[in-house]
C-alpha cells in the first residue's frame, strides 16, 4: 500500500483527533499524576482499633481534662474532655499539640551525663542505676561534710504529691532550699495572708461576676486557666458583663474588652488607690461589710483620701480624672464587681502594694469569699503522710536561713524568692549551693536576667535536671534524668489555678513510656533509699504509684473512672469565720506588718536620659512561656507580624517610630541596660507612644530545630527588680533605646 | 428534590463563627492540623507557603491610638456553593476533577491523587483557602506515630484545603448505618475546630435544617443565595457571589465592613445585589 501525502496527513490528523476524543489522554494524565505521587516515603498511617483514654493535661496550671484518641497503641489526637469542670470539651492550642511533645525530637531519650564543658552539648548515655547512684554518692558526700543546706531544688510547682515528695526529700535531707518558680500567685498568697490571715490559693468566681476590672491581666492571653477563661469570656459576651482592661498595650484581652484604658506602665497600684479614693469619698462602699468585718478602715481611708486624689492619680497614670471617677462609680455600683491583677499570662508577680490595693477594692464592695467575688480557696486536704524523720544532720541543716531570703527578717511572710538567688549567691553572704535539682522548670530561660541566672547555675558544681525535654536548663546541667511526660505517667493534679471549687485531677498514662525515662517520683524514692538512714525511713513506699494510690485512698477509684474528683457543694464561709488575722477581720492595714510596709513605688530600671523608651513584654497564648516551649504546631500559628524568619518584631507606635525615623519591617538594635538584640520594627497603633513591646516565649536556644534560634528572649533584656515590701521580682519593663542596625 | 427512600433531602453543611467570642487563640488552627495530618516545616513564617487549612487573620480598624481596635477572623474553606449549586470558583476551573462539589453535603472535596498541581484552583479561590505542597511532608523521626489513619498525608505537588473534616462525616454516617438510622444527629458530625474552640465561637451544622443552630443563628435566605437575615451576620466577599457556607457574626460595624470591599463613598454596609 502506497502512502501519499494526503494519506499521511489524514492519518496523522485523524489519529490526533481520535486520541483527543478518546479517554486516553485524560486517563494518562490521571494515571501519571497518581504514579508520580505514590512515593514510598509518604507515610501511610496504619489503621486499627480506635479507643479513648481520659486524663488531665498538665502543660500549664490550667489542668484541663483531655480525651486522647488512640489507634491500637498509638495516640493520634488529644481532645478536650466533655463535661470536665474546667474546659468542657474545649482545648487550647498547646494542649492540642501534646502529641508532638510525646513523639517529638525535643525529648531526652535516656539518662544523660555531660562530657566536655557545660552547655556545649556533649552527652553520653548512662544507665538509670549509674545515674541514680551518682546522684546518691554526691548527696552522701555533701551530707557527710555537714552541709546538707547547700542542696537546692527548683520546681515548677509546690502542689500535689510529686512536689511534696521533693520538699519532703529536701527536709529529711536537711535543706530548706526548696524553691518554686515565680508567678502572680506569690503576690496573691502574701496579700491573702496579710489581709485575711489565711494560707490559701486565690480563686475567682468569674462565672458569677458582672463587672470585671482587670489591671493588665491577660484574661484571654494565658492568665489563669486559659480554657476556663475563654469560656467565661464567651459567657460574659452573652450576659453583657462589663470588662474593663487597664494596660499600656492593646492586648487581645484589651481588644475584646468593653473598654480599654491605656495606663503608664507600673502605675496600676496608684490607679487602684485612686479608684478607692472615689469610692470612699462618695460613700459607694459596702458599709455593712466595712463596719462589721473590716479592720483599719479609718486609717486606710485617711491615707487614700490624702494621697490619691483623682488629680494626683491622673498625673501618675496618664488617665484623666473624669475616666477615673466614672470607672470607680461603675465598679462600685455594679452588683458583682471583681477586680483582678497579675499582668499578661500571670507568670510574673506584682508588687504587694498593687495586689493589696486591688484586693482592697474587692473588699470595699464586700466581694470577698462570696458569689462573684475573689476567694481564698483551701487546698484539697488529701496528702497526709507520716512525720518526716529528722536526724541531727537534717535538723542542723534546716536551721539555716533559706538562700533566697524568703522567710527571713526582711521578707518574713514571702514563701519563695527564686529570682533573688543569683544576687544572694553572688554576694557570698550566706553559703554556696553545691547541688541543684530542677524539675518542670526552665529557670535559665524563664527567669529575668538570663545571663546572671546562667552564671549562677554555672557556679553550682552539680546540676541535675529532671526535664523530659532538652530545654536550656537541661542543656546546662551535668546530669539529665528524664521524667516520663504527662501522657506516660500517673500524677495527682490539685485544683486548677483560679478555680474556687476544690478539685483533684488524675493524670494517667495514655501510652506506655516511649523512651528510656523514669517517673521523677520513683527517682526521688530511689535516691532516698540509696541515702539510707532517716532519709530512707521518710519514704516508706516502694514506688511512686503505690505512694499515690495510698495517698488518694478512697478517691482512687473515682479518679481512675472519671479523671477528676470534685468537692461537691461549695461551702460559702460566713465572714465571722473567714478571716484569721489578729483582729479576726479583714485587715486593710495589717496589724502584724502595717507599720513595716513602705509601699514605695517600684521604679523601672534604667536612666531615662540614656534610654528614652520603655520596653514592656507581652504575652500571647500562641507563645508558651513556661517549662514547656512551643511545639511545631504552635509556633506555626505565630503571625508574621510577630516572627519572620529568625527575626522577632517589636511593636512601636507609629508616632514614636516617625520621630525616630523608623519604618515598618526595618531591622534595628534594641538596647537595654541588661543587653541588646537585633529585632525588626512593627508599627502598631495599639501601643502607647514611647513604649516598645516584645513578646515573651521566643528566643529559645535549646528545644528543637522548629523553635530554636527564632527571635530573642525577653528575659535576656531585663533583670529582676525587687519589691521592697515582699522581695518579689516585680519588673514588668525596663528602659530601652533603639538604634538603626 | 423528591424525597424517597434513596433520595433523602440534601444537607448543606455550614459554619457560623462568632467574632465577638473569638479570642484569636489559634486552637482551631492547631486542632485542624492535628486532625488532618497537616505537615510543618522548620520555618513557617512565610505565610504564603505555610499550610494552614484554618487560618486566623488579624483585622484592624485602622484608627490611631487609643481608638485602635483589633478583631480576629478564623478562615476555613468557605465551601462556596456559587450562584448555581456546585458552581464554586475552584470546582469550575479544575481540569482534573480533583475538586468537586458534593450535592449531598455541600462540601467541596479535594482528591489528592487526582490533583496534578496546576494550582488553577488556588488562583481562582478569593479566600486563599487552598495551599500547595511545594515539598514532601517530613515528620521528624518517630513523630509519624501520631498520624491519623482517617486522613491520608499529602505528597509533594498537590493542592490541599479544609474539608470540613469530611472523614468525620463519613464516620458518623457509617455509625448511623450500622445502627440502622438514616440521618445523623447534629452533634454526631462536628469539625475538629468546632469541637476544640475554647470560646465556643464556632457553630457547625446543616444550613438546610431549620432546627440546627447554624440556621437559627444566621437565618440564611434561600431566595437570595443564602444571604443571612440576621443583621449581625455577614459572609466574606459577599459581593463576589461565591455564596459561601461560612458565616460570621459581629456586633461591630467596622468588622462587618472588613468582610467585603467598599468604596470610600459607601458609608454603610449595603445589602449586596446578586446578578445571575
Amino acid at each position: 500500500m502506497k502512502i501519499g501525502r494526503r494519506g499521511f496527513l489524514s492519518f496523522v490528523i485523524g489519529g490526533a483527533a481520535g486520541t483527543a476524543l478518546s479517554p486516553l489522554p485524560w486517563k494518562m494524565m490521571d494515571d501519571s499524576s497518581i504514579w508520580t505521587q505514590m512515593w514510598p516515603w509518604t507515610p501511610v498511617p496504619e489503621d486499627g482499633e480506635a479507643s479513648y483514654v481520659n486524663s488531665v493535661c498538665t502543660l500549664c496550671s490550667g489542668h484541663c481534662g483531655i480525651t486522647v484518641r488512640k489507634i491500637n497503641n498509638r495516640a493520634v489526637k488529644i481532645e478536650g474532655m466533655e463535661g470536665h469542670p474546667v474546659n468542657n470539651g474545649g482545648m487550647c492550642l498547646l494542649g492540642l499539640s501534646g502529641l508532638q511533645l510525646l513523639y517529638g525530637p525535643m525529648r531526652v531519650k535516656t539518662p544523660l551525663k555531660r562530657t566536655g564543658k557545660r552547655g556545649q552539648g556533649g552527652w553520653e548515655k548512662i544507665s538509670w542505676n549509674d545515674a541514680v547512684s551518682e546522684v546518691v554518692e554526691k548527696l552522701r558526700d555533701i551530707r557527710s561534710e555537714g552541709h546538707p543546706q547547700t542542696v537546692g531544688f527548683i520546681s515548677g510547682s509546690d502542689r500535689g504529691t510529686v512536689s511534696r515528695l521533693f520538699e519532703r526529700f529536701l527536709t529529711a535531707y536537711g535543706s530548706p532550699n526548696f524553691m518554686r518558680m515565680p508567678s502572680v500567685r506569690d503576690s496573691y498568697e502574701l496579700t491573702q495572708y496579710l489581709m485575711q490571715g489565711v494560707e490559701a490559693l486565690p480563686g475567682f468566681d468569674f462565672e458569677n461576676a458582672d463587672f470585671i476590672l482587670s489591671f493588665g491581666s491577660g484574661i484571654i492571653d494565658g492568665w489563669g486557666s486559659p480554657v476556663r477563661m475563654s469560656r467565661v469570656h464567651s459567657a460574659w459576651q452573652s450576659a453583657d458583663v462589663k470588662v474593663i482592661q487597664i494596660e499600656p498595650r492593646l492586648s487581645n484581652t484589651a481588644a475584646k474588652s468593653d473598654k480599654w484604658i491605656p495606663i503608664n506602665p507600673g502605675t496600676e497600684a496608684a490607679l487602684a488607690m485612686g479608684l478607692a479614693h472615689v469610692i470612699v469619698k462618695e460613700s459607694l462602699y459596702d458599709a455593712a461589710f466595712i463596719e462589721n468585718y473590716v479592720e483599719g478602715f479609718y486609717d486606710w481611708k485617711t491615707r487614700v483620701i490624702d494621697k490619691y486624689s483623682p488629680e494626683t492619680v491622673a498625673s501618675m497614670t496618664g488617665i484623666d480624672t473624669r475616666t477615673i471617677v466614672v470607672l470607680a462609680r461603675g465598679f462600685a455600683n455594679a452588683s458583682k464587681p471583681l477586680a483582678i491583677c497579675g499582668r499578661g499570662d500571670g507568670s510574673s508577680p506584682v508588687s504587694l502594694k498593687e495586689c493589696m490595693a486591688v484586693n482592697a477594692l474587692n473588699a470595699l464592695v464586700g466581694n470577698i469569699n462570696k458569689k462573684g467575688g475573689v476567694w481564698a480557696v483551701s487546698e484539697p486536704d488529701y496528702i497526709n503522710w507520716p512525720e518526716i524523720e529528722m536526724d541531727a544532720k537534717a535538723s542542723a541543716g534546716m536551721q539555716h536561713e533559706r538562700l533566697d531570703g524568703a522567710g527571713s527578717k526582711t521578707y518574713p511572710f514571702t514563701r519563695y524568692l527564686l529570682p533573688r538567688l543569683p544576687e544572694t549567691i553572688d554576694s557570698g553572704e550566706k553559703y554556696p549551693l553545691q547541688a541543684l535539682f530542677v524539675s518542670e522548670a526552665n529557670p535559665i530561660y524563664t527567669l529575668p536576667g538570663t545571663q546572671a541566672v546562667r552564671k549562677t547555675l554555672d557556679e553550682i558544681p552539680f546540676v541535675v535536671s529532671f526535664s523530659s525535654y532538652m530545654d536550656e536548663t537541661a542543656q546546662n546541667a551535668d546530669l539529665i534524668l528524664p521524667n516520663h511526660i504527662y501522657l506516660e505517667r500517673y500524677e495527682d493534679v490539685p485544683t486548677p489555678v483560679g478555680m474556687i471549687q476544690p478539685l483533684i485531677g488524675l493524670s494517667k498514662p495514655v501510652v506506655d513510656p516511649q523512651l528510656d525515662t523514669r517517673h521523677v517520683g520513683d527517682v526521688i524514692i530511689q535516691m532516698a533509699k540509696g541515702l539510707g538512714g532517716s532519709v530512707a525511713d521518710t519514704f516508706p513506699w516502694d514506688s511512686y504509684d503505690s505512694c499515690l494510690k495510698e495517698t488518694l485512698g478512697g478517691k482512687w477509684n473515682s479518679l481512675i473512672e472519671d479523671g477528676f474528683w470534685s468537692d461537691s457543694g461549695l461551702r460559702i464561709q460566713a465572714f465571722e469565720t473567714s478571716f484569721d488575722t489578729a483582729s479576726g477581720k479583714f485587715e486593710l492595714i495589717s496589724r502584724d506588718t502595717g507599720s513595716t510596709l513602705q509601699f514605695k513605688p517600684v521604679n523601672i530600671e534604667g536612666d531615662e536620659k540614656l534610654y528614652p523608651l520603655v520596653l514592656i513584654p507581652y504575652d500571647s497564648i500562641r507563645l508558651a512561656n513556661s517549662f514547656i516551649a512551643d511545639p511545631p504546631f504552635v509556633i506555626k500559628t505565630v503571625e508574621d507580624t510577630v516572627l519572620k524568619g529568625e527575626h522577632v518584631f517589636v511593636e512601636i507606635n507609629p508616632k514614636t517610630a516617625r520621630a525616630k525615623g523608623l519604618r515598618e519591617g526595618q531591622r534595628v538594635v534594641l538596647i537595654t541596660p541588661k543587653g541588646k538584640a537585633e529585632v525588626k520594627v512593627h508599627l502598631f497603633e495599639g501601643i502607647m507612644p514611647g513604649l516598645v513591646a516584645l513578646p515573651r516565649g521566643l528566643g529559645h536556644t535549646a528545644w528543637d530545630e522548629f523553635l530554636a534560634d527564632k527571635g530573642i528572649n525577653f528575659n535576656a533584656l531585663i533583670g529582676p527588680v525587687e519589691d521592697p515590701d515582699s522581695g518579689l521580682d516585680v519588673a514588668w519593663g525596663i528602659r530601652a533605646k533603639i538604634e538603626k542596625a | 428534590m423528591k424525597e424517597g427512600r434513596t433520595h433523602k433531602k440534601f444537607q448543606k453543611f455550614g459554619m457560623v463563627i462568632d467574632l465577638d467570642k473569638c479570642t484569636g487563640c489559634g486552637s482551631c488552627m492547631v486542632a485542624c492540623m492535628a486532625e488532618n495530618n497537616v505537615p510543618f516545616r522548620k520555618d513557617e513564617s512565610n505565610k504564603l507557603l505555610s499550610i494552614t487549612w484554618m487560618r486566623v487573620y488579624q483585622l484592624n480598624n485602622g484608627m490611631p491610638f487609643p481608638k485602635t481596635d483589633v478583631c480576629y477572623l478564623p478562615r476555613p474553606c468557605m465551601q462556596c456553593e456559587g450562584q448555581h449549586e456546585g458552581h464554586s470558583p475552584c470546582v469550575s476551573v479544575c481540569p482534573a476533577i480533583a475538586t468537586d462539589y458534593s450535592m449531598e453535603s455541600g462540601i467541596v472535596s479535594q482528591i489528592y491523587t487526582r490533583c496534578f498541581g496546576c494550582r488553577y484552583c488556588m488562583a481562582s479561590c478569593p479566600y486563599h483557602a487552598r495551599y500547595f505542597n511545594w515539598w514532601d511532608p517530613i515528620w521528624p523521626d518517630g513523630m509519624e506515630k501520631y498520624l491519623s489513619p482517617n486522613v491520608s498525608p499529602r505528597m509533594r505537588g498537590v493542592v490541599e484545603k479544609c474539608s470540613f473534616c469530611f472523614h468525620r462525616y463519613q464516620l458518623a454516617k457509617d455509625k448511623a448505618f450500622m445502627e440502622e438510622r438514616r440521618d445523623i444527629e447534629e452533634d454526631e458530625y462536628q469539625t475538629a475546630c468546632t469541637q476544640a474552640c475554647p470560646a465556643g465561637a464556632i457553630t457547625f451544622g446543616d444550613l438546610n435544617n431549620p432546627k440546627h443552630a447554624v440556621s437559627m443563628m444566621v437565618e440564611p435566605d434561600p431566595k437570595h443565595s443564602g444571604r443571612p437575615k440576621n443583621p449581625h451576620a455577614f459572609r466574606l466577599l459577599e459581593r463576589l457571589g461565591t455564596n459561601p457556607k461560612v458565616y460570621y457574626l459581629s456586633s461591630r460595624e467596622w468588622v462587618r465592613r472588613a468582610g467585603d470591599n467598599y468604596l470610600k463613598s459607601e458609608k454603610k454596609v449595603k445589602k449586596p445585589v446578586h446578578h445571575g
